[in-house]
């Protein structure tokens, strides 16, 4: 594949963009996505809120896991950033602390595949961050 | 914060907040006057004078979750460290322009790091806001525009793996070629 360089490179792919979307969201509905919110205020950004999210982004993508990755402000936990906070399929959000790579492919292998939970949850009632 | 890149992307985070549609991101590196600045300029919901007067001060804060703010003052600081300054200005409705000058050659001055990646994640994780950065090396440019490439891509949504790949080493190649 020749390397993308300008808008018209970018307007050649349309096809092949618009093909790998239909070939996503077939059979399934856009509620069926696990939804991912990153912590990235200052507190965030400054432990490495960026790194994660740029893992996240590419491995779920690798890993062919239908996901939505945001970002979101502080969720007032500076002390265990980066946080983030996932939302399977009709369940209620759970945010992880302390997320650094490894520790994301933790969360992406076993709870986001299998519903198992991992360490480093922080306990909260709250329905999502945007709610608060 | 060790690089210029994440303070731009912290920055960029008020402006998110201020409810803005359309952010503009700008690098210039000078080198014949020696100069570096950035500018994060947005529209959203801009702050009254007496709020510019303190927003330099890290106990000033729009969150609720907590009395502090560090983002203004920690890139305030890595100007004043790289023979520069930072400056504000805002006006309520309007928006907010951000300012960030420094010495290019400055032994101090923090380097501009992962500007891609941070222009990549701001447009990704924020499909509902415009964003277009400037980057002026030496007297060539680049300007990256989010509205131009929604046009083009007519509906395909931006935050689309394989869009943010590609967009990605787009905007890289053309900061190489700079």
């Amino acid at each position: 594949m020749t390397k993308v360089k300008s808008l018209a490179d970018l307007k050649k792919m349309k096809d092949q963009f618009q093909s790998k979307i239909e070939l996503r969201e077939k059979g399934e509905d856009p509620d069926s996505r696990v939804q991912i919110k990153v912590a990235m205020a200052t507190c965030g950004i400054a432990s490495g809120a960026k790194t994660v999210m740029e893992f996240l982004i590419e491995e779920l993508d690798k890993r062919s896991i239908d996901a939505v990755v945001t970002q979101t402000g502080c969720m007032g936990y500076c002390y265990a950033e980066p946080t983030i906070e996932v939302k399977l399929p009709n369940q209620d959000p759970v945010v992880f602390g302390y997320v650094d790579n490894k520790k994301a492919d933790e969360i992406i292998e076993k709870y986001i595949k299998n519903g198992e939970l991992v360490d480093g949850i922080i306990p909260m009632n709250y329905n999502t961050i945007d709610n608060q | 914060m060790k690089e210029l890149a994440l303070h731009i992307l912290d920055i960029a985070q008020n402006s998110i907040v201020a409810g803005a549609t359309l952010i503009r991101i700008g690098i210039t590196e000078d080198m014949q006057g020696d100069l570096l600045h950035m500018t994060v300029e947005d529209n959203g919901k801009g702050m009254p004078s007496e709020m510019v007067e303190r927003v330099m001060n890290p106990y000033t804060t729009s969150r609720t979750t907590r009395r502090v703010g560090m983002g203004l003052p920690l890139l305030h600081d890595a100007c004043r460290a790289a023979n520069g300054m930072l400056t504000i200005e805002s006006a309520v409705n309007e928006g907010t322009r951000v300012l960030a000058t420094m010495q290019l050659s400055h032994i101090d001055r923090q380097p501009l790091g992962d500007i891609t990646g941070v222009i990549v994640l701001l447009f990704s994780a924020n499909p509902s806001i415009d964003f277009v950065y400037s980057h002026i090396r030496n007297g060539n440019s680049y300007i990256f525009d989010t509205r131009e490439v929604k046009e083009l891509l007519e509906g395909i949504p931006l935050n689309t793996p394989e869009v943010i790949k590609s967009i990605r080493e787009m905007i890289a190649s053309n900061l190489d070629e700079l």
